[in-house]
């Protein structure tokens, strides 16, 4: 368990992290989602003691990181894969950590094995690619065994394969009864799996929910409908009071969770319906509509992603 | 098979995020022993950092490399060349100052590399996570790094001075008493590694690899250079100060057996680094503690 209470860190005049007060709990996925800058890194280096916060406090399990006397049987963390030093071997590398905790040599092959490095064992990291440093720095994360596992981006660079991997192993690892939390700017490979989000937009705690409640409130709910009597069926569900805005295709959204009430009402008056879907919202849209007020670095492109952008700017490039 | 299982995805299905009871921290519960964390651990390993990385065998090896070639020619020029009545009464230890004259940029290289080349890296993040003590992560630097610096430097140097003196046995130099020898091989080992280790401390202060060797070089030159340019009458007193403090000369302290004359003389010149050393260790220490890493 991770508790942050009232955590600040400010840098100069830059607020990084502003008074947040969360709890990571042991047995669920919990996702740390928040826009470029949003003080994700600069959180999870304060809960390893790397960074003092300027005001509040972190508690692994109740004691303050640099108090814990097995650190890295209790956390294990991946916060930059190019953290090592280029010239020593990927074995030698969680060597001199294994050791540093008294972990037994044994491990050292077995992480290398989980994460599938063992052929490159021997070899000097500063060959690696990006992905493979990365396999390395999960390696590093699971070298104690721990009971709390923290990750920042840790899909970055992993081919299909081992992003399916991650999922499993993070979903795996929660389902044993640890805590593992783990930010990424994946929302579809998020979606699939954390429990629980943590949202942060400048530093600034914007939601602690589950990932089902998260969608349902900041998501909208939608009906896809299609028809050749467009104008027709635009009138009637008008007059029932429904709100259809036209999609870029020609087809109708219309807004809320009403697929059977439409069903019935283009029945009703003999309009013919090729499609009928009603849409779950993505986890990127409710992301990207809580977070709108706190990007702070936007892409200068006519092609800026979505609407809900707070204030979009034209294309100058 | 080893008795821990490694985690794979055998049972993912939707965990119950309900069930986190309150309590005083369930969770998981690892097979592996847990061990309360000492000095020794961490001392152990640095041991395996500074093993396995290129950078200690280079500079470790140019050391051994300019140490004893260096003294083997001087040696071998010396006792070719120099007439008996020029050497007599000279310490045939003396000829191992050359060596070290060039060598300690070696040593100072390693010293800084062992603490700045993890900020260059990232590295100290690592390492600061397997062991959030930071006093105890410098210690350790400091004590592995000490060892290597003094044992390699003694037996380098030991080496150089027992070829050096029976190659001049017999030449007119004077036999070397027990404690030229001691102040010759024990002491000048224990001055170097005390140099590395003010440069380790520098690299821990500067927290960048070119910078901290750059400012070593700059401590050893500087006051040989400074006062080289002091030609006026009026900074006299200072120049002189500057050539009796000058690297090169409290080396050679190590090799003169006169107690004549004003400046550093018998062991003052270790206890001077000493001194440098402890101030910079604890200047590193208390901003390491502060600092953000
Ligand atoms: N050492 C530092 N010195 C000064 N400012 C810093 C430092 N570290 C972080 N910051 C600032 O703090 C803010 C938060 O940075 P942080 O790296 O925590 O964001 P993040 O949420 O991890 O972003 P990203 O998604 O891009 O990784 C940024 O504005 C950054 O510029
Ligand atoms: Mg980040």
């Amino acid at each position: 368990m991770i508790e942050l209470d009232g955590l600040t860190k400010r840098y100069g005049e830059k607020v990084a992290v502003d008074g947040l007060t969360c709890t990571v709990r042991p047995g669920i996925v919990t996702g740390f989602l928040g826009p470029n800058g949003a003080g994700k890194s600069t959180t999870m280096r304060m809960i390893l003691g790397l960074d003092h916060p300027t005001a509040g406090d972190v508690r692994i399990d109740g004691s303050r990181y640099e108090q814990l006397t097995d650190p890295l049987t209790c956390v294990g963390a991946l916060l930059d894969a190019k953290a090592m030093h280029g010239g020593r071997s990927a074995y030698n590398h969680l060597l001199c950590l294994a050791q540093s905790n008294g972990i037994p040599r044994a491990r050292v092959g077995e992480v290398l094995e989980t994460v599938g490095l063992m052929a490159v064992a021997r070899q000097k990291a500063k060959g690696f690619s990006y992905g493979m440093s990365q396999r390395l720095g999960i390696a590093a994360a699971l070298l104690g065994d721990p009971r709390i596992l923290m990750f920042d981006e840790p899909v970055n660079g992993l081919d299909p394969e081992g992003i399916h991997w991650i999922r499993n192993l993070m979903r795996s690892l929660a389902a044993q009864g640890r805590t593992v939390f783990v930010s990424s700017h994946l929302m579809s490979e998020m979606a699939q799996t954390a429990d629980h989000l943590i949202v942060i937009g400048q530093g600034r705690l914007l939601a602690d929910t589950s990932m089902a409640d998260f969608i349902r409130r900041h998501a909208r709910s939608y009906v896809r409908v299609r028809s050749p009597q467009r104008e027709r069926l635009l009138d009637a569900l008008h007059e029932a009071g429904v709100t259809a805005v036209e999609a870029a295709d020609g087809a109708l959204e219309a807004e809320g969770d009403k697929a059977e009430q439409i069903g019935e009402l283009a029945a009703g008056h003999g309009i013919v319906l090729h499609e009928l879907s009603p849409r779950q919202a993505s986890l990127e849209e409710a992301f990207m509509r809580l977070t709108a007020g706190s990007v702070e670095y936007h892409a200068q492109s006519a092609a800026a992603p979505g609407n809900w952008g707070a204030d979009r700017q034209g294309g100058t490039a | 098979m080893s008795t821990h299982q490694p985690p794979m995805p055998q049972a993912p299905g939707a965990p119950d995020w309900q069930a986190a009871p309150g309590g005083s921290y369930p969770g998981y519960t690892s097979p592996i022993p847990v061990v309360r964390t000492h000095l020794g651990h961490a001392v152990a390993s640095e041991w395996t950092k500074i093993r396995s990385v290129r950078s200690t065998i280079w500079t470790l090896s140019v050391f051994v490399f300019l140490v004893v070639g260096i003294g083997l020619l001087v040696g071998a020029l010396v006792s070719a060349h120099a007439s008996e009545s020029s050497l007599s009464g000279t310490n045939p230890l003396s000829f191992g100052f050359f060596g070290l004259l060039v060598g300690n940029m070696c040593v100072i290289t390693l010293g800084v590399l062992t603490t700045a080349s993890e900020y260059g890296t990232g590295m100290i993040r690592t390492t600061m996570t397997a062991c959030p003590s930071r006093g105890r992560v410098l210690a350790a630097k400091a004590i592995v790094f000490f060892v290597v610096a003094f044992v390699v430097s003694l037996v380098s140097v030991t080496f150089v001075a027992m070829v050096q003196s029976s190659m001049l046995s017999g030449s007119g130099t004077e036999s070397p008493s027990g404690g030229a020898w001691l102040k010759a091989t024990v002491g000048v080992s224990l001055y170097m590694a005390l140099l590395g280790l003010l440069a380790l401390f520098v690299g821990s202060i500067i927290r960048h690899s070119a910078g901290g060797i750059t400012i070593m070089i700059g401590l050893v030159l500087a006051p040989l250079v400074l006062a080289l340019f002091m030609a006026t009458e009026s900074l006299h007193s200072v120049r002189d100060f500057l050539f009796e403090y000058s690297f090169p000369s409290q080396l050679g302290v190590f090799y003169d057996s006169t107690l004549s004359g004003s400046g550093p003389r018998g062991w003052d010149p270790l206890w001077i680094m000493l001194g440098l050393a402890a101030v910079a260790g604890a200047g590193a220490y208390a901003l390491l503690r502060n600092r953000d890493v």
